[in-house]
Protein backbone atom coordinates (compact mmCIF):
# COMPACT_ATOMS: atom_id res chain seq x y z
CA UNK A 1 0.00 0.00 0.00
CA UNK A 2 1.34 3.46 -0.70
CA UNK A 3 3.32 4.92 2.34
CA UNK A 4 4.42 8.36 2.85
CA UNK A 5 7.87 8.39 4.42
CA UNK A 6 8.96 11.87 5.80
CA UNK A 7 12.61 12.44 5.46
CA UNK A 8 14.76 14.60 8.17
CA UNK A 9 16.84 18.14 6.85
CA UNK A 10 20.30 16.46 7.23
CA UNK A 11 19.06 13.66 4.78
CA UNK A 12 17.52 15.49 2.22
CA UNK A 13 20.61 15.67 0.43
CA UNK A 14 20.44 12.03 -0.80
CA UNK A 15 16.55 12.49 -1.59
CA UNK A 16 17.57 15.62 -3.69
CA UNK A 17 15.85 18.20 -1.21
CA UNK A 18 12.78 16.03 -0.91
CA UNK A 19 11.07 16.00 2.57
CA UNK A 20 8.24 13.44 1.72
CA UNK A 21 8.44 10.62 -0.12
CA UNK A 22 5.38 8.61 -1.60
CA UNK A 23 6.54 4.85 -1.56
CA UNK A 24 4.97 1.55 -1.16
CA UNK A 25 5.61 -1.58 1.45
CA UNK A 26 3.62 -3.32 3.62
CA UNK A 27 6.16 -3.43 6.98
CA UNK A 28 9.05 -0.73 7.55
CA UNK A 29 11.60 -2.93 6.54
CA UNK A 30 9.80 -3.12 3.02
CA UNK A 31 8.92 0.34 2.78
CA UNK A 32 12.46 1.47 3.81
CA UNK A 33 13.91 -0.77 0.84
CA UNK A 34 11.81 1.08 -1.60
CA UNK A 35 13.11 4.43 -0.10
CA UNK A 36 16.66 2.96 -0.97
CA UNK A 37 15.37 1.63 -4.50
CA UNK A 38 14.36 5.33 -5.17
CA UNK A 39 17.10 6.81 -3.21
CA UNK A 40 20.48 4.73 -2.97
CA UNK A 41 22.86 7.02 -1.05
CA UNK A 42 20.10 6.78 1.81
CA UNK A 43 21.09 2.97 2.57
CA UNK A 44 24.42 3.35 4.27
CA UNK A 45 23.24 6.59 5.93
CA UNK A 46 20.58 5.03 7.92
CA UNK A 47 21.49 1.36 8.08
CA UNK A 48 24.39 -0.86 8.61
CA UNK A 49 24.78 -4.32 7.83
CA UNK A 50 21.21 -4.28 7.30
CA UNK A 51 20.12 -3.36 10.68
CA UNK A 52 19.07 0.52 11.35
CA UNK A 53 22.10 2.35 12.61
CA UNK A 54 22.02 3.06 16.55
CA UNK A 55 21.33 7.09 16.24
CA UNK A 56 18.54 6.48 13.64
CA UNK A 57 14.64 6.10 14.92
CA UNK A 58 11.33 5.70 13.03
CA UNK A 59 8.51 5.98 14.10
CA UNK A 60 5.14 4.71 12.28
CA UNK A 61 2.31 6.84 12.96
CA UNK A 62 4.17 8.58 15.85
CA UNK A 63 5.12 5.12 17.51
CA UNK A 64 8.75 3.78 17.65
CA UNK A 65 8.87 0.92 16.09
CA UNK A 66 11.58 -0.93 18.90
CA UNK A 67 8.11 -0.79 20.98
CA UNK A 68 6.31 -2.54 18.37
CA UNK A 69 8.26 -5.25 15.70
CA UNK A 70 10.74 -3.26 14.67
CA UNK A 71 11.82 -3.29 10.75
CA UNK A 72 8.82 -5.90 10.82
CA UNK A 73 6.52 -3.87 11.84
CA UNK A 74 3.21 -3.60 9.31
CA UNK A 75 2.35 -0.74 8.05
CA UNK A 76 -1.65 0.16 7.69
CA UNK A 77 -3.64 2.15 5.08
CA UNK A 78 -2.77 5.80 6.15
CA UNK A 79 0.10 5.46 8.45
CA UNK A 80 3.40 8.01 8.03
CA UNK A 81 7.00 6.40 8.75
CA UNK A 82 9.03 9.10 10.27
CA UNK A 83 13.10 8.65 10.15
CA UNK A 84 14.29 11.41 12.79
CA UNK A 85 17.78 11.08 14.71
CA UNK A 86 18.22 9.55 18.15
CA UNK A 87 20.48 11.81 19.03
CA UNK A 88 18.86 15.04 20.94
CA UNK A 89 17.17 15.61 24.32
CA UNK A 90 18.95 15.33 27.95
CA UNK B 1 40.82 29.73 22.20
CA UNK B 2 41.10 25.86 21.27
CA UNK B 3 37.61 25.69 20.04
CA UNK B 4 38.19 23.74 16.40
CA UNK B 5 34.70 22.02 14.68
CA UNK B 6 31.78 20.14 15.42
CA UNK B 7 33.03 16.18 14.92
CA UNK B 8 30.90 13.30 14.10
CA UNK B 9 31.10 10.85 17.60
CA UNK B 10 30.55 7.91 15.20
CA UNK B 11 33.04 8.74 11.56
CA UNK B 12 34.91 11.80 12.74
CA UNK B 13 33.64 13.86 9.65
CA UNK B 14 34.03 17.73 10.85
CA UNK B 15 31.39 20.38 10.60
CA UNK B 16 31.96 24.41 10.90
CA UNK B 17 30.67 25.96 14.05
CA UNK B 18 27.22 26.56 13.08
CA UNK B 19 23.52 25.18 14.86
CA UNK B 20 23.96 21.26 14.13
CA UNK B 21 23.60 18.55 16.08
CA UNK B 22 23.78 15.42 13.72
CA UNK B 23 26.20 13.63 11.32
CA UNK B 24 25.08 13.61 7.30
CA UNK B 25 26.95 10.30 6.61
CA UNK B 26 26.29 8.69 9.35
CA UNK B 27 23.48 9.79 11.77
CA UNK B 28 25.98 9.87 14.69
CA UNK B 29 25.61 12.46 17.50
CA UNK B 30 28.60 15.47 16.74
CA UNK B 31 30.67 16.77 19.34
CA UNK B 32 32.66 20.19 19.92
CA UNK B 33 36.34 19.12 18.75
CA UNK B 34 39.25 21.64 20.67
CA UNK B 35 43.22 21.51 19.83
CA UNK B 36 44.47 22.52 23.58
CA UNK B 37 47.75 21.76 22.17
CA UNK B 38 48.77 25.65 21.91
CA UNK B 39 47.85 25.50 25.92
CA UNK B 40 50.76 25.73 28.63
CA UNK B 41 48.84 24.06 31.74
CA UNK B 42 50.66 26.57 34.35
CA UNK B 43 49.48 29.12 32.25
CA UNK B 44 45.95 27.94 32.07
CA UNK B 45 45.79 26.66 35.77
CA UNK B 46 46.82 30.86 36.41
CA UNK B 47 43.75 31.89 34.16
CA UNK B 48 41.49 29.39 36.26
CA UNK B 49 42.59 30.72 39.46
CA UNK B 50 42.07 34.72 38.37
CA UNK B 51 38.69 33.82 36.41
CA UNK B 52 35.60 34.19 37.27
CA UNK B 53 33.49 32.71 40.16
CA UNK B 54 31.57 30.62 37.94
CA UNK B 55 31.66 28.03 34.53
CA UNK B 56 33.33 31.16 32.33
CA UNK B 57 36.66 30.21 34.64
CA UNK B 58 37.09 27.36 32.17
CA UNK B 59 36.29 29.19 28.91
CA UNK B 60 39.49 27.99 27.55
CA UNK B 61 37.57 24.20 27.64
CA UNK B 62 34.72 25.71 26.43
CA UNK B 63 33.01 25.55 22.53
CA UNK B 64 33.52 29.76 22.03
CA UNK B 65 35.85 31.98 20.16
CA UNK B 66 35.47 35.14 21.68
CA UNK B 67 34.90 36.20 25.09
CA UNK B 68 31.35 34.21 25.78
CA UNK B 69 29.53 35.14 28.67
CA UNK B 70 26.05 35.03 30.70
CA UNK B 71 24.18 37.07 33.09
CA UNK B 72 23.51 34.53 35.44
CA UNK B 73 26.79 33.02 36.07
CA UNK B 74 26.07 29.24 37.17
CA UNK B 75 28.71 27.46 38.69
CA UNK B 76 31.68 27.06 41.45
CA UNK B 77 28.87 24.91 43.58
CA UNK B 78 29.65 23.92 47.01
CA UNK B 79 31.70 20.36 47.82
CA UNK B 80 31.26 19.21 51.11
CA UNK B 81 32.92 16.09 52.98
CA UNK B 82 30.19 14.28 53.94
CA UNK B 83 31.30 12.21 57.10
CA UNK B 84 27.95 11.67 58.66
CA UNK B 85 26.94 10.10 55.61
CA UNK B 86 29.88 7.80 55.32
CA UNK B 87 29.30 6.73 59.01
CA UNK B 88 25.67 5.73 58.31
CA UNK B 89 26.70 3.63 55.00
CA UNK B 90 29.47 1.64 57.39
CA UNK B 91 32.28 2.80 54.81
CA UNK B 92 35.91 3.36 55.73
CA UNK B 93 35.71 5.75 52.51
CA UNK B 94 35.43 9.88 51.93
CA UNK B 95 32.47 10.46 50.86
CA UNK B 96 31.89 14.12 48.59
CA UNK B 97 28.85 15.66 47.79
CA UNK B 98 29.11 18.17 45.17
CA UNK B 99 26.00 19.87 45.65
CA UNK B 100 24.78 21.59 42.28
CA UNK B 101 21.22 22.57 43.01
CA UNK B 102 23.02 25.85 44.12
CA UNK B 103 22.71 26.86 40.96
CA UNK B 104 21.03 29.94 39.70
CA UNK B 105 17.75 27.98 39.19
CA UNK B 106 18.94 25.15 41.32
CA UNK B 107 20.23 22.35 39.20
CA UNK B 108 22.95 21.61 36.75
CA UNK B 109 20.66 22.57 33.93
CA UNK B 110 22.55 26.07 34.56
CA UNK B 111 25.44 24.87 33.53
CA UNK B 112 24.31 23.74 30.08
CA UNK B 113 21.85 26.41 29.05
CA UNK B 114 24.29 28.89 29.96
CA UNK B 115 26.94 27.80 27.44
CA UNK B 116 23.53 27.01 25.00
CA UNK B 117 22.39 30.38 25.18
CA UNK B 118 25.75 32.10 25.13
CA UNK B 119 26.15 30.28 21.66
CA UNK B 120 22.45 30.86 20.56
CA UNK B 121 23.61 34.79 20.91
CA UNK B 122 26.57 33.93 19.12
CA UNK B 123 24.62 32.51 16.06
CA UNK B 124 22.13 35.18 15.92
CA UNK B 125 18.79 33.50 17.28
CA UNK B 126 16.63 35.58 19.04
CA UNK B 127 14.37 32.31 19.84
CA UNK B 128 15.49 29.35 22.38
CA UNK B 129 13.82 26.42 22.87
CA UNK B 130 14.35 23.30 24.64
CA UNK B 131 12.28 20.12 25.47
CA UNK B 132 12.71 18.90 29.22
CA UNK B 133 11.74 16.65 32.23
CA UNK B 134 12.23 20.43 34.04
CA UNK B 135 15.05 20.97 35.37
CA UNK B 136 15.97 22.48 32.03
CA UNK B 137 12.46 24.13 31.31
CA UNK B 138 13.34 26.08 34.48
CA UNK B 139 16.56 26.97 33.27
CA UNK B 140 16.00 27.94 29.62
CA UNK B 141 13.17 30.11 31.13
CA UNK B 142 15.15 31.98 33.41
CA UNK B 143 18.23 32.39 31.08
CA UNK B 144 16.35 33.42 27.82
CA UNK B 145 14.50 35.99 30.62
CA UNK B 146 17.65 36.89 31.64
CA UNK B 147 19.38 37.36 28.07
CA UNK B 148 16.28 38.97 26.49
CA UNK B 149 15.21 36.03 24.37
CA UNK B 150 12.11 34.84 23.55
CA UNK B 151 11.84 31.03 24.67
CA UNK B 152 9.49 28.17 23.83
CA UNK B 153 9.87 25.42 26.67
CA UNK B 154 8.11 21.82 26.15
CA UNK B 155 7.41 19.81 28.77
CA UNK B 156 5.51 16.69 29.51
CA UNK B 157 1.60 17.80 31.02
CA UNK B 158 1.97 16.34 34.16
CA UNK B 159 4.94 17.70 35.34
CA UNK B 160 5.72 18.27 39.14
CA UNK B 161 3.67 21.38 39.79
CA UNK B 162 6.68 23.13 41.50
CA UNK B 163 8.88 22.45 37.83
CA UNK B 164 5.70 23.77 36.05
CA UNK B 165 5.34 27.16 38.28
CA UNK B 166 9.07 27.73 38.35
CA UNK B 167 9.13 27.75 34.62
CA UNK B 168 5.97 29.83 34.02
CA UNK B 169 7.11 32.67 35.90
CA UNK B 170 9.98 33.96 34.11
CA UNK B 171 7.57 34.81 31.30
CA UNK B 172 8.12 31.48 28.89
CA UNK B 173 5.71 30.16 26.18
CA UNK B 174 5.37 27.32 28.48
CA UNK B 175 4.46 24.29 26.16
CA UNK B 176 2.66 20.97 28.20
CA UNK B 177 2.96 18.18 25.80
CA UNK B 178 0.30 15.53 25.94
CA UNK B 179 3.10 12.67 26.21
CA UNK B 180 6.04 11.34 27.90
CA UNK B 181 9.26 12.47 27.79
CA UNK B 182 10.50 10.87 24.97
CA UNK B 183 7.02 12.24 22.57
CA UNK B 184 8.43 15.80 24.02
CA UNK B 185 12.07 15.04 22.49
CA UNK B 186 10.65 13.79 19.02
CA UNK B 187 7.96 17.05 18.71
CA UNK B 188 10.78 19.16 19.58
CA UNK B 189 13.41 17.41 17.21
CA UNK B 190 10.34 17.84 14.56
CA UNK B 191 10.05 21.41 15.17
CA UNK B 192 13.49 22.54 15.12
CA UNK B 193 13.63 21.63 11.67
CA UNK B 194 10.83 24.08 10.49
CA UNK B 195 11.45 27.15 13.48
CA UNK B 196 14.83 29.29 13.18
CA UNK B 197 15.01 28.54 16.55
CA UNK B 198 17.92 27.08 19.20
CA UNK B 199 16.69 24.16 20.66
CA UNK B 200 19.45 24.10 23.29
CA UNK B 201 19.17 20.32 23.27
CA UNK B 202 18.14 19.80 19.97
CA UNK B 203 19.80 21.60 17.33
CA UNK B 204 22.52 23.51 20.25
CA UNK B 205 23.34 19.94 21.65
CA UNK B 206 26.82 19.44 21.19
CA UNK B 207 27.79 22.87 22.76
CA UNK B 208 24.90 23.02 25.50
CA UNK B 209 26.52 19.01 26.54
CA UNK B 210 29.75 20.83 26.46
CA UNK B 211 28.47 22.54 29.96
CA UNK B 212 28.24 19.56 31.87
CA UNK B 213 32.50 19.48 31.69
CA UNK B 214 32.80 22.24 34.43
CA UNK B 215 31.06 19.83 36.85
CA UNK B 216 34.22 17.46 36.52
CA UNK B 217 36.48 20.82 36.34
CA UNK B 218 35.15 22.32 39.47
CA UNK B 219 35.77 18.23 41.57
CA UNK B 220 39.20 18.28 40.57
CA UNK B 221 39.73 22.13 41.59
CA UNK B 222 37.57 21.61 44.83
CA UNK B 223 39.49 18.46 45.71
CA UNK B 224 42.92 20.48 45.74
CA UNK B 225 43.84 19.72 41.72
CA UNK B 226 43.47 15.99 42.55
CA UNK B 227 40.88 13.39 40.49
CA UNK B 228 37.86 11.73 42.77
CA UNK B 229 38.47 7.91 42.74
CA UNK B 230 34.73 7.13 42.29
CA UNK B 231 32.19 9.23 40.80
CA UNK B 232 28.44 8.53 41.48
CA UNK B 233 26.38 10.47 39.02
CA UNK B 234 22.34 10.11 37.65
CA UNK B 235 21.81 8.85 34.45
CA UNK B 236 18.53 10.59 31.91
CA UNK B 237 19.88 10.85 28.58
CA UNK B 238 23.76 10.05 29.80
CA UNK B 239 25.12 13.12 28.81
CA UNK B 240 26.40 14.31 31.90
CA UNK B 241 27.91 10.96 33.04
CA UNK B 242 30.07 10.84 29.34
CA UNK B 243 31.06 14.63 29.49
CA UNK B 244 31.97 14.18 32.95
CA UNK B 245 34.68 11.78 31.76
CA UNK B 246 35.73 14.26 28.79
CA UNK B 247 36.27 16.90 31.36
CA UNK B 248 38.40 14.78 33.81
CA UNK B 249 40.18 13.48 30.64
CA UNK B 250 40.89 17.13 28.87
CA UNK B 251 42.64 17.92 32.01
CA UNK B 252 45.19 14.46 32.44
CA UNK B 253 46.06 14.66 28.89
CA UNK B 254 46.71 18.59 29.64
CA UNK B 255 48.75 17.56 32.47
CA UNK B 256 46.44 19.91 35.03
CA UNK B 257 45.61 17.06 37.19
CA UNK B 258 47.82 13.50 37.31
CA UNK B 259 46.02 10.06 37.96
CA UNK B 260 43.73 7.82 36.44
CA UNK B 261 40.34 8.26 35.47
CA UNK B 262 37.83 7.54 38.72
CA UNK B 263 35.49 4.97 38.40
CA UNK B 264 32.18 5.79 37.22
CA UNK B 265 28.85 4.64 39.04
CA UNK B 266 25.50 5.67 36.96
CA UNK B 267 21.90 6.01 38.64
CA UNK B 268 18.56 5.49 37.09
CA UNK B 269 15.33 4.72 38.67
CA UNK B 270 14.11 1.20 38.20
CA UNK B 271 11.00 2.42 36.66
CA UNK B 272 12.98 4.36 33.95
CA UNK B 273 16.73 2.04 33.80
CA UNK B 274 17.28 1.67 29.74
CA UNK B 275 21.37 2.46 30.47
CA UNK B 276 21.52 0.22 33.56
CA UNK B 277 19.75 -2.85 31.61
CA UNK B 278 22.00 -2.40 28.76
CA UNK B 279 24.58 -2.41 31.00
CA UNK B 280 23.52 -5.49 33.55
CA UNK B 281 22.59 -7.48 29.83
CA UNK B 282 25.94 -6.73 28.41
CA UNK B 283 24.08 -4.78 25.10
CA UNK B 284 25.86 -1.95 23.02
CA UNK B 285 22.87 -0.03 22.70
CA UNK B 286 19.75 0.89 24.61
CA UNK B 287 16.69 -0.56 24.95
CA UNK B 288 13.81 1.94 25.13
CA UNK B 289 11.33 2.16 27.79
CA UNK B 290 7.95 3.80 28.69
CA UNK B 291 8.83 5.51 32.28
CA UNK B 292 7.32 5.06 35.39
CA UNK B 293 8.84 6.39 37.95
CA UNK B 294 8.69 9.27 40.54
CA UNK B 295 12.17 10.36 39.25
CA UNK B 296 10.61 12.55 36.28
CA UNK B 297 13.93 14.67 36.08
CA UNK B 298 15.15 11.02 34.85
CA UNK B 299 12.66 9.94 32.98
CA UNK B 300 14.32 9.23 29.81
CA UNK B 301 13.26 6.33 27.82
CA UNK B 302 15.29 6.30 24.93
CA UNK B 303 18.64 8.34 26.17
CA UNK B 304 20.57 9.61 23.14
CA UNK B 305 23.68 9.35 25.04
CA UNK B 306 23.01 6.10 26.54
CA UNK B 307 25.61 3.72 23.93
CA UNK B 308 28.03 6.13 25.47
CA UNK B 309 27.19 6.02 28.81
CA UNK B 310 26.91 2.28 29.27
CA UNK B 311 30.94 2.13 27.45
CA UNK B 312 32.08 4.59 29.85
CA UNK B 313 30.73 2.65 32.96
CA UNK B 314 32.20 -0.63 31.48
CA UNK B 315 35.58 0.92 30.46
CA UNK B 316 36.04 2.68 34.36
CA UNK B 317 35.53 -0.18 35.96
CA UNK B 318 31.87 0.82 37.56
CA UNK B 319 28.84 0.09 36.91
CA UNK B 320 25.31 1.15 35.97
CA UNK B 321 22.00 0.64 39.24
CA UNK B 322 18.96 1.31 39.43
CA UNK B 323 16.39 1.98 42.81
CA UNK B 324 13.31 1.94 43.33
CA UNK B 325 11.18 4.57 43.81
CA UNK B 326 10.96 3.67 47.70
CA UNK B 327 14.69 3.78 47.48
CA UNK B 328 14.69 7.07 46.02
CA UNK B 329 12.57 8.46 48.56
CA UNK B 330 14.84 6.66 51.43
CA UNK B 331 17.89 8.53 49.52
CA UNK B 332 16.58 11.53 49.81
CA UNK B 333 15.99 11.25 53.75
CA UNK B 334 19.56 10.07 53.97
CA UNK B 335 20.96 12.80 52.38
CA UNK B 336 18.94 15.33 54.42
CA UNK B 337 19.38 13.46 57.57
CA UNK B 338 23.08 13.75 57.59
CA UNK B 339 24.27 16.43 55.27
CA UNK B 340 21.73 19.11 55.66
CA UNK B 341 20.89 19.18 51.87
CA UNK B 342 17.69 18.41 50.20
CA UNK B 343 17.42 16.79 46.93
CA UNK B 344 14.96 16.74 44.51
CA UNK B 345 14.27 12.77 43.44
CA UNK B 346 17.31 12.41 41.05
CA UNK B 347 19.19 13.09 44.11
CA UNK B 348 17.35 10.09 45.68
CA UNK B 349 18.14 7.89 43.10
CA UNK B 350 22.09 8.66 43.04
CA UNK B 351 22.24 8.73 46.91
CA UNK B 352 20.13 5.19 46.71
CA UNK B 353 22.75 4.14 44.38
CA UNK B 354 25.81 4.65 46.20
CA UNK B 355 23.77 3.25 49.38
CA UNK B 356 23.48 0.09 47.17
CA UNK B 357 27.25 0.43 46.42
CA UNK B 358 28.28 0.78 50.14
CA UNK B 359 25.88 -2.42 50.84
CA UNK B 360 27.71 -4.58 48.62
CA UNK B 361 30.49 -3.73 49.65
CA UNK B 362 32.16 -2.11 45.98
CA UNK B 363 33.39 1.03 48.04
CA UNK B 364 37.11 0.61 49.28
CA UNK B 365 38.54 1.80 52.40
CA UNK B 366 40.09 5.47 51.81
CA UNK B 367 38.61 5.64 48.46
CA UNK B 368 37.47 8.96 47.84
CA UNK B 369 34.10 9.32 46.28
CA UNK B 370 31.84 12.48 44.87
CA UNK B 371 28.20 11.96 44.69
CA UNK B 372 26.61 14.16 41.93
CA UNK B 373 23.40 16.08 43.58
CA UNK B 374 21.79 18.04 40.40
CA UNK B 375 18.68 19.54 41.38
CA UNK B 376 16.57 20.56 44.38
CA UNK B 377 14.10 18.87 46.78
CA UNK B 378 11.66 21.76 46.87
CA UNK B 379 11.04 21.18 42.75
CA UNK B 380 9.69 17.75 44.27
CA UNK B 381 7.92 18.01 47.35
CA UNK B 382 5.56 15.18 46.87
CA UNK B 383 8.14 12.83 47.41
CA UNK B 384 8.98 13.51 50.96
CA UNK B 385 5.21 13.59 51.89
CA UNK B 386 4.20 10.80 54.21
CA UNK B 387 7.65 10.17 55.11
CA UNK B 388 7.38 12.01 58.77
CA UNK B 389 4.85 13.09 60.97
CA UNK B 390 4.43 16.78 62.34
CA UNK B 391 3.26 16.87 65.72
CA UNK B 392 0.53 19.31 65.92
CA UNK B 393 -0.26 20.65 69.43
CA UNK B 394 -2.33 23.60 70.97
CA UNK B 395 -0.08 26.34 72.04
CA UNK B 396 0.18 25.23 76.04
CA UNK B 397 3.19 24.17 77.54
CA UNK B 398 1.08 20.76 78.86
CA UNK B 399 0.20 20.24 75.50
CA UNK B 400 3.91 20.02 74.17
CA UNK B 401 5.08 17.95 77.10
CA UNK B 402 2.43 15.27 76.75
CA UNK B 403 3.33 15.10 73.24
CA UNK B 404 6.97 14.45 74.34
CA UNK B 405 6.87 13.37 77.54
CA UNK B 406 10.66 13.81 78.84
CA UNK B 407 12.23 15.11 82.11
CA UNK B 408 12.67 18.66 82.24
CA UNK B 409 15.71 20.38 84.03
CA UNK B 410 14.81 23.12 85.86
Amino acid sequence: MPVTVKIPTQLRAATGGQAELEVEGGTVGEVLDAVFDAHGGLRDRITQDGDLRRFVNVYVSGEDIRFQQGLETSINDGDEVTILPAVAGG
Amino acid sequence: MPVESLKCKECGTAYELDARYVCENCFGPLEVAYDFSGLDATEVKRRIQAGSQGIWRYRDFLPFKGRATDPLEPGLTPLLKAERLAERLGVDAEIWIKNDAANPTHSFKDRVVAVAVAKAKELGFDTVACASTGNLANAVAAHAAAAGLDSYVFVPANLEEQKLLATGVYGTNLVGVRGNYDDVNRLCTQLAEIHPWAFVNVNLRPYYAEGSKTLAYETVEQLGWQLPDRVVSPIASGSLFTKLARGFQEWLDLGLVCGEQPAFNGAQAEGCSPVATAFAEGWEVCKPQRPETIAKSLAIGDPADGPYAVEQARRSGGGVDSVTDQEIREGIKLLAETTGIFTETAGGVTVGVLRKLAERGEIAAGERVVVYITGEGLKTLDATRDTFQMHEIDPALESFEAEFPQEVAV
